[in-house]
């Protein structure tokens, strides 16, 4: 065991646009030390951040030795595994590999990929359990909106009757300027685009996948439910129209894609325009009902490479603490 | 106009012709009959609820040909709808036969399709309505809600359906 003055190490496995914000984000915390970094063309051991940074900016490789990502998750020594590759939904790779060899090396993981959560939770949670290390994953959903440890920790002791929210920035971008703006799926759709709110291929976050998987991963995490992407009955916005969001509006209604985690479910709802998760643009909101502190409703923004990485840092940093 | 009307019949059988040929002869359609067998009375009668629709201005005639008939009328009420929710469309609409829809509701006796803006932009494109049901009780809109669901299900048309603001899930029911 370390002591508290030691410095803790971590590598980052993919280095997209969250990798790259959590390489920002370590350099204001002393104690952290990235010990290699990994993109799909190879590894950098012992990383200078800002040149790491500079390259990656530029188009440069940044790779300085033959290792590949399974070689620093297996023979470097370090604390965390920060596993930030994109997220595969059919079968969780490389991710799945990359959860599974850290847990067995006991190295605690901290990871944005909803992709080897949703492939094998339950497998994965075991595995951290009897290795004795963490796996943290608060990134996965809402990214800087703080819903997991809130509950894990903050609400420690309620128990969770319910859990509902706007999980997609995406949808919830696309659904507010067709209300506000009277524009057509079409067209907001690709202004999202331009923007790189929404990815080219879209079926990702409209057919309501990405937040069927934030669903899955609530269910498995606080409902025991042992869900799979199979579970959850799930209905997207594509098919949604300017004017049904114009007739709901003059009901006093706007249309929000809700994931419901108890009911294992993702539709359109119509929400009142009070309602505490009538959030607009890209933000995410998540209402959680509880025994007893009742109803709490948090939000934040779901996207985004520094605010995915505040989401990653503090479970790091969550970690370090709790090996003090 | 729906009328709920409580009565009062002698308990033997063939008593609810009496009530039901006055109904129909006023142009009235009945929508549910309630025999409260449990709550007999000490005159030897059983309390009778029946809800049913009639022009208003026969309600008076109703009456009195039901009083010659030897019915009791303990109480005209002019129904309430008390719940009220919108549910939204997108789809075929007009093709699938919106009329059959809003029927179905009606026909419960229960609730009623009490408004419905339709927006049709294109004749080959998808149209979109909102729809408001009323119903008597909570209950009872919610399963005007679920024939709803059911039909658009069976016709291919997307429903949007109100946030559950009494809890999550239902998940208020087991706490305070």
């Amino acid at each position: 065991m370390q002591n508290s003055t030691s410095v803790f190490k971590l590598s980052i496995i993919g280095f997209g646009a969250v990798g790259q914000g959590v390489a920002k984000v370590v350099q204001n915390v002393p104690q952290l030390k990235v010990v290699a970094i990994a993109d799909s063309k190879g590894v950098a051991l012992m990383p200078d951040l800002e040149d790491v940074l500079a390259r990656k900016r530029a188009g440069q490789p940044i790779a300085n030795s033959d290792l590949t990502a399974l070689d620093v998750i297996r023979t470097v020594e370090h604390d965390v595994v920060v596993e930030v590759t994109p997220t595969n939904i059919d079968d969780g790779e490389p991710g799945l590999t990359h959860v599974r060899e850290a847990l067995k090396n006991k190295r605690n993981v901290v990871t944005s990929n909803k992709g080897p959560l949703v492939a094998a939770f339950s497998e994965l949670t075991h595995l951290a359990r009897t290795q004795g290390v963490a796996l943290r994953y608060e990134a996965t959903v809402g990214g800087a909106m703080p819903i997991i440890n809130l509950i894990r920790d903050t609400l420690a002791g309620a128990r969770v009757l319910g859990i509902r929210g706007v999980l997609n920035g995406t949808c919830n971008y696309i659904l507010t300027r067709m209300a506000e703006e009277a524009l057509d799926y079409d067209q907001v759709l690709s202004e999202a685009q331009d923007m790189g709110i929404a990815e080219a291929d879209p079926t990702y976050d409209v057919t309501g996948i990405d937040t069927a998987c934030k669903v899955v991963i609530l269910a498995n995490a606080f409902f025991d439910r042992n869900a799979t992407f199979a579970d959850v009955n799930v209905t997207g916005i594509d098919r949604i129209t300017q004017d049904a969001l114009q007739l709901a509006r003059q009901r006093g209604f706007v249309v929000k894609l809700i994931g419901d985690v108890q009911e294992l479910t993702v539709s359109p709802k119509l929400i009142p325009l009070r309602h505490p998760l009538n959030v607009s643009g890209t933000l995410n909101a998540a209402s959680i009902l509880t025994d007893t502190a009742g109803e709490i409703t948090v939000a934040g923004k779901g996207a985004g490479s520094i605010e995915t990485a505040s989401a990653i840092l503090s479970d790091v940093l969550s970690i370090m603490r709790s090996r003090d | 106009m729906r009328i709920s009307m409580d009565l009062e019949l002698q308990d033997t059988p063939g008593q609810l012709i009496y009530v039901l040929t006055p109904v129909s002869d006023l142009g009235g359609n009945v929508m549910s009959v309630v025999h409260h067998h449990d709550k007999k009375t000490f005159r030897n009668t059983v309390p009778v609820s029946v809800i049913f629709d009639v022009e208003e201005h026969k309600l008076e005639e109703l009456q009195k040909r039901l009083e010659k008939n030897g019915v009791t009328v303990v109480r005209i009420g002019k129904m309430r709808l008390r719940a009220r929710t919108h549910i939204l469309l997108i789809g075929h609409i007009i093709h699938t036969d919106l009329r059959h829809t809003i029927d179905e509701i009606d026909g419960t006796g229960f609730a009623e399709v009490q408004d419905l803006s339709l927006s049709m932009p294109a004749i080959d494109g998808p149209s979109s309505a909102v729809v408001t049901i009323m119903a008597t009780g909570n209950e009872e809109l919610k399963k005007a809600v679920e024939i709803l669901k059911d039909i658009a299900q069976r016709k291919d048309l997307l429903v949007i359906v109100p946030i559950d603001e009494s809890g999550i899930s239902g998940g208020l029911s087991n706490a305070e």
